[in-house]
């Protein structure tokens, strides 16, 4: 046996493997197994960082400049109206013409910097809006094309919806879902690329077509067959995408530079011909490490050149832009596209792996200064080198730029080779996709508990017409027992919305050059998500703790709003009076949601987090019993409602931490604001404090946490006055990823502002 | 024992090293014209809480106080609840839990016995002592009371061993003079148990709190220190 294997991986060794150990990788595409034979943890400090090159800074230079045109356009610098983008849809295209040769890591979306591609397979109603928006007009032979000879997702979408789902959708109960836009969250495995160049990747795809199932075609079978021949295809078309830019990516990557380049091109594939909400870029950091050092051990490769290559990708990762209709900026604002990328986190043979690549991304935010994408995540554990997270803390006290989750509780679900694949979602890298779901509303939900299903809003009978809530007050068990039933309700329909959603997508909007480079025997998860979580929880304290009147309308006699009379515990204290109803509402919704079967087998979970989507479903949503006014917005994420954290950030920090992460294995997103001056008196206290805070933290179980330092004064500053330079680059964290400040329309602003900004006096 | 509490902060991080849980308490005898907890001055109001339920509150937060990190009582004046404090700091003690007092020093032979403050020492780990004014005459002018006392109650714990950190509230034209400065220096350098020295440049936070409590804030035209006199008295008092 073993005479065997060396054989096969003697046949198989590439001359771009030189000096590269281990065995098992070379045979299979296991990126893993590279991973762990070669990287070398870095135990070092920050020291050994270089500044930017001049290169490197005359094209961040002329793209801050792009950038500012874009923003004094409204937005959007410049549209493609006349080409459907796909792999080879466009010739090459630079940051400025001029300075082309200075680009280290080439490649665009499209043939201009900033210019937004015509993406129309998800619905071309929606790529024809984004385009008016902006005063563009799209080719009129496109609407032809895209309505008479060939169906997009979002139509066969709406084709098939029940009234029910409809009606549903339109008071946003279900909300954000992705049927107007890309499911995104698909995180190829880019690393394949470089490691093993397009050839080898095709090679096995082709076995993988030619043992599908046993010669019985069933439909799995034959829809799996059509889908490999696709990933297929678009593996070819990567090649002929990378020689518009001159380079021959069927051959591994044999340099630190070719291989983040190849593995560039890989994402770049995915941003060509795909617009999801998420474009992930994976877990990159330690696996290009290993080209780094040995290139620097061969004496090819200086810690300058390393940063400029580290700069010039990440440069790109600035720049990716899609084109989106209104409704979708109300929800994810700022021109988020979460090319979300990772250092830090744990091996499973114990080993940490921090290399000095997880140095140089983060060090990004100081060679070009701060900003949102990519959407850098620590992978945190109080595990990793001192040294590591004192840097990481450094750069969130500088930039507010990135954010940390908890390897420590991933890694025993995800293994040590996981992805974040949208804003805090863990999904295992090349082995694994996720069908996206955005979010219930399960504040509006406890509304129609008491109102018999009737939206107050709209006056509809949305949900079942079960008995309404009568009395005067509202009583805690009755309550319980209506809520429960709609909670049912509520579960099965979102379940079957999203199941029909997602056999559409992968129908008409198939992501073949992501699925390329992930395996065929794929596992699949079905990510739902709670929005209105604080809301629901503080209604329910204030139900059971103090006493709640109804104040109904006199016409239909529904309960518009709510009268509370007496103090009640509210989440976000550390009281477990609040946090054991928010641990009971987590759990019974995932609960309810795992009885429906999911498209393909997939394994349900969810998430608490709202994104900036906080503020629009606060919007559709009346008054509540905790006090929460019509209309106003939702805490984001698990976040505890405006005001209600009375007993300072780590009293917030703990009650959060007691959510637990097995029941909301899709995130429990956090975001925090910490005036600088109450993280110490000094650069090293704060530092060390905010180290201590989020060892503390997430040595407690909690999953993710945003960390943004700086007082309210700047951020009413900046609201007042964007057009200072100081605010051009001003990024902060809300949740789940960073964004601007000045990108935010004014109502979200405002939100932030009137979040609790831990100080102290 | 009961002590009167003001509030509890769960995330302090200025007040004693690394990450604390600070127990602000009800009462101070001085009058700091730039104090910024002016609604602590009364005695003997807020809740009468337990020192054992206060630790056990505390204890919520041990998973952040890293290595460093513990309690801290600050105020009003701890020392004017001494066996309060005693009670408090010895239940920590039995934890394990670093402890800290945040205080100016004023009771200590008015209502503070020495007898007391060595049986403080045993469960102390830390003093922060605030020294408003190095000069007697600036120190009454300033606090209403005289400075002797705290200084004889810096030279005390001297004696006693207990590690100490001197803060000094930076006030524009009030304390901030080069003269001044040097005088509390060089009283600093009579002390043996000083491990750092602490320049807190005076700020406005705390005004609206007097404007609520209806009291005239007596320091209307002051600004904050700037960043340059910050500096100066920094150096001049070796501190952090």
């Amino acid at each position: 046996m073993a005479s065997v294997e060396t054989a096969a991986t003697l046949a198989a060794t590439k001359p771009q493997w030189h000096d590269f150990r281990g065995t098992k990788w070379k045979t299979e595409v296991n990126v893993k197994n590279f991973v762990k034979h070669n990287y070398k943890p870095f135990d070092g400090d920050k020291s050994f960082l270089e500044d930017s090159t001049a290169n490197t800074d005359d094209l961040w230079g002329a793209l801050q400049k792009l950038q500012k045109e874009e923003r004094a356009k409204g937005g959007v610098l410049d549209m493609d109206t006349d080409v459907v983008s796909s792999l080879t849809s466009h010739g090459a295209g630079y940051i400025d013409e001029a300075l082309k040769d200075k680009e280290v890591i080439v490649g665009l979306q499209t043939d201009k910097p900033l210019k937004r591609a015509f993406m129309p397979y998800g619905g071309i109603k929606m790529a024809e809006e984004s385009c008016e928006m902006y005063g563009y007009k799209p080719n009129p032979e496109f609407h032809k094309i895209f309505t008479e000879y060939h169906k997009t997702h979002n139509q066969a979408v709406f084709d098939a919806y029940t009234p029910e789902m409809r009606i549903a959708r339109r008071n946003k109960i279900m909300t954000g879902l992705p049927d107007t836009y890309g499911r995104g969250r698909i995180v190829g495995d880019y690393r394949r690329v470089a490691l093993y160049g397009i050839d080898f990747l095709i090679e096995e795809k082709e076995k993988d077509f030619a043992r599908c199932g046993n010669g019985t075609m069933t439909e799995e079978v034959v829809r799996t067959r059509l889908e490999v021949r696709e990933q297929i295809n678009a593996l070819k078309g990567m090649k002929e995408m990378a020689k518009i830019y001159g380079y021959d990516i069927s051959r591994p990557a044999e340099t630190a530079q070719e291989a983040v380049q190849w593995l560039y091109f890989g994402y770049l594939a995915a941003i060509k011909t795909q617009n999801g909400a998420a474009m992930s870029v994976g877990r990159v950091s330690t696996f290009l490490d290993i080209y780094f050092e040995r290139d620097m051990k061969a004496g090819k490769l200086t810690e300058k050149e390393a940063q400029e290559i580290i700069d010039h990708f990440c440069m790109k990762l600035r720049m990716v832009k899609f084109a989106r209709i209104q409704s979708y900026n109300e929800l994810f604002t700022g021109d988020p596209v979460w090319a979300t990328l990772e250092v830090g986190g744990l091996g499973n043979d114990g080993r940490h792996m921090v290399t000095k690549n997880d140095y140089r991304f983060l060090h990004t935010l100081e060679t070009m200064g701060p900003a949102p994408e990519p959407n850098l995540t620590v992978l945190y554990s109080k595990r990793l080198p001192k040294a590591f997270r004192d840097y990481a803390a450094e750069i969130s006290i500088k930039t507010s730029s990135i954010q940390y989750e908890n390897d420590d509780v991933m890694r025993p679900v995800w293994g040590d080779d996981y992805s974040i694949c949208c804003c805090v979602s863990a999904t295992e890298t090349g082995k694994e996709m996720q069908f996206f779901g955005a979010r219930a509303n399960l504040a509006k939900c406890l509304l129609y508990a008491i109102n018999g299903g009737v939206d107050v809003k709209s006056g509809d009978q949305v949900g079942p017409k079960y008995q309404r809530i009568t009395s005067e007050y509202l009583d805690y068990d009755e309550v319980m027992e209506k809520y429960d039933k709609m909670m049912d309700w509520l579960a099965e329909l979102y379940v079957n919305t999203l199941n029909l959603i997602h056999i559409m997508h992968d129908k008409y909007y198939y992501e073949a050059a992501e699925m390329a480079l992930i395996d065929t025997d794929v596992r699949r998860t079905f990510a739902t998500g709670i929005a209105g979580f604080s809301h629901v929880v503080d209604s329910l304290s204030a139900i059971k703790y103090a006493k709640v009147k109804t104040v109904r309308d006199p016409e239909t006699n529904l309960v518009v709003e709510y009268e509370t009379e007496g103090d009640f515990p509210k989440y976000g204290n550390d009281d477990d009076r609040a946090d054991d109803i928010a641990v009971w509402l987590l759990k019974t919704f995932m609960n309810k949601l795992k009885q429906y079967p999911t498209y393909r087998d997939s394994e349900p979970t969810t998430s608490i987090l709202t994104i900036t989507s906080n503020v629009v479903y606060g919007k559709a949503t009346t008054a509540t019993p905790d006090g929460r006014k019509a209309g106003a917005p939702f805490a984001p994420g698990a976040n505890p409602s405006y005001g209600a954290e009375q007993n300072g950030l780590l009293a917030s920090l703990n009650s959060v931490a007691k959510l637990p992460y097995d029941y909301a294995l899709d995130g429990i997103s956090n975001t925090q604001t910490i005036n600088p001056s109450a993280l110490g008196n000094n650069e090293t206290d704060r530092v060390n404090n905010l180290v201590n805070a989020m060892d503390g933290y997430f040595n407690q179980g909690a999953h993710h946490l945003n960390v943004n330092v700086f007082g309210i004064e700047k951020l009413k500053d900046a609201m007042e006055h964007p057009e200072k330079e100081e605010y051009a680059n001003f990024t902060i964290r809300v949740s789940g990823y960073a964004v601007k400040f000045i990108d935010l329309t004014h109502e979200q602003q405002l939100d932030v502002i009137s979040r609790t900004c831990h100080g102290q006096m | 024992m009961k002590g009167y509490i003001h509030s509890t902060e769960s995330f302090g991080s200025a007040d004693g090293p690394g990450v604390r849980f600070i127990i602000f308490v009800n009462g101070c005898n001085l009058r700091c014209q730039f104090c910024h907890n002016p609604d602590t001055w009364k005695s003997n109001v807020g809740d009468e809480i337990e020192a054992a339920d206060l630790l056990k509150k505390a204890l919520r937060y041990r998973p952040y106080w890293g290595d460093e990190g513990g309690i801290t009582v600050s105020g009003g004046e701890p020392l004017l609840q001494p066996e309060f404090l005693l009670d408090l700091f010895t239940l920590a003690k039995k934890e394990g839990v670093n402890t800290c007092i945040d205080t100016a020093g004023n009771p200590y032979l008015n209502s503070l016995t020495e007898d007391m403050v060595e049986q403080l020492a045993k469960v102390t780990d830390l003093v922060m002592l605030d020294i408003k004014h190095a000069d007697e005459d600036g120190h009454k002018k300033l606090t209403g009371a005289t400075g002797k006392n705290i200084k004889a109650f810096a030279h005390k714990l001297s004696d006693l061993g207990v590690p100490m950190w001197i803060r000094h509230v930076l006030v524009p034209g009030i304390n901030d003079d080069e003269e001044s400065l040097k005088k509390l220096r060089s009283f600093i350098d009579e002390l043996q148990t000083v491990k750092r020295v602490e320049v807190l440049p005076y700020h406005t936070m705390g005004k609206y709190k007097w404007e609520d409590l209806g009291i005239e804030y007596p320091l209307k035209d002051v600004e904050p220190p700037t960043e340059e006199s910050i500096k100066k008295a920094k150096e001049i008092l070796g501190a952090k």
